[in-house]
């Protein structure tokens, strides 16, 4: 164990590792991953369905299985692991404090830091679900870690509240654990998570959907009984007449996830209220410098394989901001949010980058568009620089565009880039 | 007698939906979508497969249970046996990731292997 | 008979433990009955941890009494006790000049109570102590003794410190009927067996009127439960300028709903008041919740729902008693007496709000009635007042912290992120004096799953570490008590499953 390190990394989800894995191979001597967890591989170890690598790999793999073939590489570059370690402080120095059972309390300093925390799952107190505080509420996260990792079932008869994917998935591994899952009740008017997942989770094992319904009501004092379910309009109200009372003993929320930023605001990072990541440069880095992020804890993504190259390109810049203390930076123009687009990561973009290598868009719709689309991106003048066209655009699925090298000459007169998704 | 009946296709995430006209399990037209749609339709209605992931129980491992896969996708009908041998097997830690499981599951050739590595408790 | 006291109380919270810790002064068998899985789990573990000044009760009134009583001994029992208190002082905002009027009445209702210190201040000095507080506030009245606390700790250690002074604790002990001869109490007859004694202390909560009404005591004494229910705040994310509580204007149902900080560094705003029917009726509703944001508002416009992180509810123990001096028109009074009909019991009903501010006085009152109904109470010569806390990790500074792990490592392993609490905490927890052997009961003590994520990262671990420490299955391990089983199986013993495929054409 060292006080110093080019390249801290917190976290050793597919983010982390990807980051270790690239500060190594771009000359950073000293990395360093800190794991809160006893095991490396983060939320994938949980993820134990297939769907992982289709895109780097042109494999379906399970989340473990993703996870190994990286952990595996990081062991092989040389990269230090630090386990059932919790990051209690960062400071924008990049000082780093952290707590273990056997070395105590860890005072490291780093030259750069790769922030790789992931997400928390929102709460049914943040949803500000009616009814008893019983047993039997969990998030589908939580469910999740208990069925595959610690051998548990938490319930008999399961309610499910959202049709995100983690909600979908865990219907299906519920039910070939022997559990009954009632229903999935999704409170917009369309799926939130895959068709792939929707076929395969839902309809597959004769799983009820029921769209713009949601719990008005949580029956149970001890343990959950039952749920109140109600149909609600398209201002969430509730519609008259529609309650239904489902008997069952769990309810899980699947209803989002958020990034987890707190160690990132104690280092002066400064947050993007719309993805509730740090606001990033196409290296990844954050407003304070030598500090990087990489994967959810920047936005929630669908597809693993986007978390692994963002990773790369963080700990990429980690190793260059380490070695030369500093990020040679050319001119930075702003990446906008323009028509029907929630959000667009990164935040902003250094012209000069396109010289050497593409970099790659990731933005959310606002409003589906169930038909074909055109994604650009104009500049301030409304010139195209890069377009893709797209079958459709859901907000559940991240639109996703490279802008190439070739882009290079026209971006250069741009102060600014808007992207933005419309019907073809 | 032909009847025509709806499927999502889930070749790729647009998930269209597809009208196939039908005798029984003789697919006479796909009405919408495209070639991978048309294939698709033709082994749901005739040989419908699936990848199945589970666990299985580990003995003395860092945790009780290993993730495991089938290698291949298999008939769809066989899930609920799947499931249900699965739960019968246990394997000594350590484990390695692609160990094979269950050889040969269900007579349908199709191995399942572990995910991952699983050590042995206090590793 | 298994075995005889001295003293019974029935009901193991705010009031209870105070009346156990101080009885156990004295050299007399002490046995605190308690029918949950956890003391304190009652209306002591869900209210707004308020040390009220005293300007409030109509000045007379065992509310009153006991209130300038209590809260002037909350410095000293506090620091006892370990028990986090802090004397911000508080005040009740005023917006229009008919709560101009109301101030005017708590200010004289204070001074007549002895309530020290108080002011009415201008909404321009309001606004430069409490830039937050709502922008067209036209004055507030200052109490600067009135306080925050932590009743969950509070009810702990008092409770340790009783035991630790040699009472006997049961918890899962329901109080069935007491045991008499004529009219006599003799003992009493609970779930877990029949014990003797002389003397019973109910200290029921919401339950008084059902246990008093064993004895033939005050058949007309009815508790009819009013909930209150409360959201709380991120701390990240909300902060009041200082330490205090922000009370509106009263109205006849009472103190309203206030903006508080809490010392455990949150924002809370709550709480609404509305009777319910049933004494477990605990649940969140719309329009409950809309109630007290709309309040909460009211004084602080800056409250942001995106920052709400937990929901809870409580109850409290309205009664309908009279107050003691017949000239006081008011009748929801505390009862705290040795009634006639019966000989043997001291009776506490009807303790609300100020409760916990009044706990460490009534069992002070408690104690005065024993010893003017003849009991000889002899003080134990190894009495020890001082009850240590447990180290809170997260409240020691760096160095603290190395030297606390280096000494327990299981103080260096953070179970909860995102409030910090180690294993060390947790297990502390599971071996005090009064363990905490459910999910709940660690949570009530170290504070752990209460911020952000709401236990989604520590249930599993916690879960693991109640099994190996308690040597049960993790599926026997409850989120409080008997019938909140957290989990029910483990994932391959199924019984019958339900898979069914379907085919899609």
């Amino acid at each position: 164990m060292k006080s110093n390190y080019d390249v801290i990394i917190i976290g050793s989800g597919p983010g982390g590792l990807a980051a270790a894995i690239a500060a190594r191979e771009n000359g950073a001597d000293d990395v360093l991953i800190i794991e809160r967890d006893i095991e490396l591989g983060g939320i994938l170890l949980q993820c134990i369905h297939n769907g992982f690598g289709l895109q780097l790999f042109n494999e379906d793999m399970p989340g473990p299985t993703y996870a190994q073939y990286y952990i595996d590489k990081v062991k092989d570059h040389g990269v230090e692991t630090l386990m059932d370690t919790m990051v209690l402080d960062i400071t924008p120095q990049r000082e780093v404090f952290a707590i273990n059972k056997d070395l105590g309390y860890l005072d490291l300093q780093a030259k750069a830091i790769v922030l790789a925390m992931g997400c928390r799952e929102r709460t049914r107190a943040q949803i500000l679900l009616p009814g008893a505080r019983p047993a039997g509420v969990y998030t589908a996260g939580t469910a999740q870690r208990f069925v595959n990792v610690e051998g548990h079932m938490p319930g008999n008869k399961f309610v499910i509240l959202g049709s995100g994917d983690i909600g979908m998935i865990m219907a299906r591994r519920l039910t070939i654990e022997g559990a009954e899952v009632e229903r999935v009740l999704e409170i917009m008017p369309y799926l939130t998570g895959l068709t792939r997942n929707y076929v395969q989770c839902l309809l597959d094992y004769g799983i009820t959907l029921q769209k713009h319904r949601t719990v008005n009501r949580i029956i149970g004092r001890d343990r959950v009984e039952a749920i109140e379910a109600v149909t609600v309009d398209e201002k969430w109200q509730p519609v008259p007449g529609t309650k239904e009372i489902i008997p069952c003993d769990t309810l899980l929320l699947s209803v989002g996830l958020i990034p987890e930023n707190e160690l990132s605001k104690k280092a002066g990072v400064l947050l993007d209220p719309v993805t509730n990541g740090p606001f990033v440069d196409d290296r990844f880095m954050t407003n304070v410098p030598g500090i990087f992020a990489a994967g959810n804890v920047v936005q929630v993504y669908d597809l693993v394989d986007w978390v692994t190259e963002a990773g790369f390109t963080a700990g990429k810049g980690a190793a260059q901001f380490a070695l030369s203390e500093k990020l040679e930076t050319g001119e930075e123009i702003p990446l906008i949010a323009g028509e029907n687009i929630r959000y667009v990561v990164p935040h902003k973009l250094d012209k000069s980058h396109l010289a050497e290598e593409q970099v790659r868009l990731q933005m959310r719709a606002i409003v589906p568009i169930e038909d074909r689309v055109l994604v650009t991106v104009e500049d301030q003048n409304g010139e195209v620089v890069a377009k893709k066209g797209e079958a459709y655009a859901r907000p559940g699925e991240i639109l996703t565009l490279a802008i190439k090298p070739k882009a290079y000459e026209a971006i250069q007169k741009a102060t600014s880039l808007t992207v933005n998704v419309r019907k073809r | 007698m032909a009847e025509i009946s709806e499927i999502i296709c889930v070749t790729c995430p647009k998930g269209c939906t597809l009208r196939v006209k039908h005798e029984g399990k003789q697919v006479l037209e796909v009405l919408d979508g495209c070639k991978r749609g048309e294939e698709y339709a033709i082994c749901e209605l005739q040989d419908p497969r699936r990848m199945v992931a589970s666990t299985v129980r580990v003995d003395g491992g860092l945790h009780p249970l290993v993730p495991v896969y089938t290698k291949q996708a298999i008939p769809k009908h066989l899930i609920p046996e799947l499931a249900r041998a699965l739960r019968n097997v246990e394997v000594p830690a350590p484990v390695k990731i692609n160990q094979v499981v269950l050889a040969d599951a269900l007579g349908t050739g199709i191995d399942v292997v572990a995910s991952r590595d699983m050590p042995k408790a206090g590793a | 008979m298994a075995q005889s006291y001295d003293v019974i109380i029935i009901g193991a919270g705010i009031v209870g433990s105070m009346v156990a810790r101080f009885l156990s002064k004295y050299q007399l068998d002490i046995l605190l009955i308690e029918k949950e899985s956890d003391i304190g789990m009652g209306t002591s573990s869900a209210n707004s941890a308020a040390v009220h000044a005293g300007y409030d009760a109509l000045p007379g009134t065992n509310k009153a009494i006991t209130n300038m009583l209590g809260v002037e001994m909350w410095p000293q029992i506090s620091k006892e006790l370990g028990i986090p208190y802090e004397r911000c002082g508080d005040y009740v905002v005023a917006e229009s000049k008919e709560d101009l009027a109301v101030l005017e009445e708590l200010l004289e209702r204070g001074k007549e109570n002895g309530v020290p210190g108080m002011a009415l201040i201008s909404g321009e000095e309001m606004r430069q102590r409490e830039p937050l507080i709502r922008p067209d506030t036209i004055g507030a009245l200052w109490a600067p003794t009135g306080g925050i606390s932590d009743p969950f700790t509070a009810t702990v250690a008092a409770a340790e410190n009783a035991v630790m002074n040699g009472v006997t604790v049961m918890l899962n002990t329901a109080f069935e009927d007491f045991l008499m001869d004529g009219n006599t109490i003799t003992g009493v007859h609970t779930s877990q067996g029949d014990f003797g004694c002389r003397w019973v202390v109910n200290a029921a909560g919401l339950f008084a009127d059902d246990v008093m009404h064993k004895a033939g005591v005050r058949p007309n004494f009815e508790i009819r439960p009013r909930r209150g229910e409360y959201l709380i705040l991120d701390k990240a994310e909300c902060q009041l300028t200082q330490n205090t509580i922000l009370f509106p204007t009263p109205s006849s149902k009472g103190k309203g709903i206030l903006v508080a900080a809490t010392l455990h560094g949150n924002v809370i705003v709550g709480p609404n008041a509305n009777f319910v029917n049933d004494k477990s009726d605990k649940d969140m509703t719309s329009e409950g919740t809309e109630e007290i944001w709309s309040g909460g508002k009211k004084l602080v416009p800056s409250v942001n729902r995106k920052h709400i992180i937990a929901e809870f509810a409580g109850l409290r123990a309205t009664g309908n008693a009279a107050a003691p001096d017949p000239e006081i028109d008011y009748h929801q009074d505390f009862i705290i007496e040795i009634p006639e009909v019966v000989k043997g019991l001291v009776n506490l009903g009807g303790i609300e709000s100020p409760g916990f501010t009044a706990s460490p006085a009534i069992a002070v009152k408690v104690v005065e009635l024993l010893r003017s109904a003849g009991e000889e109470l002899v003080e134990k010569p190894d009495w020890n007042p001082i009850r240590e806390a447990p180290p809170v990790f997260r409240h020691m500074d760096k160095q603290q912290q190395a030297e606390l792990v280096a000494k327990e490592p299981a103080y260096g392993r953070i179970v909860c992120r995102c409030e910090t609490v180690t294993e060390g905490e947790i297990l502390a927890a599971i071996h005090a004096p009064i363990p905490a052997t459910n999910y709940d009961a660690i949570k009530r003590r170290t504070w752990l799953g209460t911020g952000r994520c709401q236990g989604g990262f520590d249930m599993p671990r916690v879960v693991n570490i109640l099994a190996e420490e308690l040597g049960i299955p993790p599926e026997e391990v409850t989120k409080k008590g008997e019938g909140s089983p957290l989990l029910y199986r483990r994932t391959k013993d199924v019984q019958q499953d339900h898979i069914v495929v379907k085919d899609l054409i």
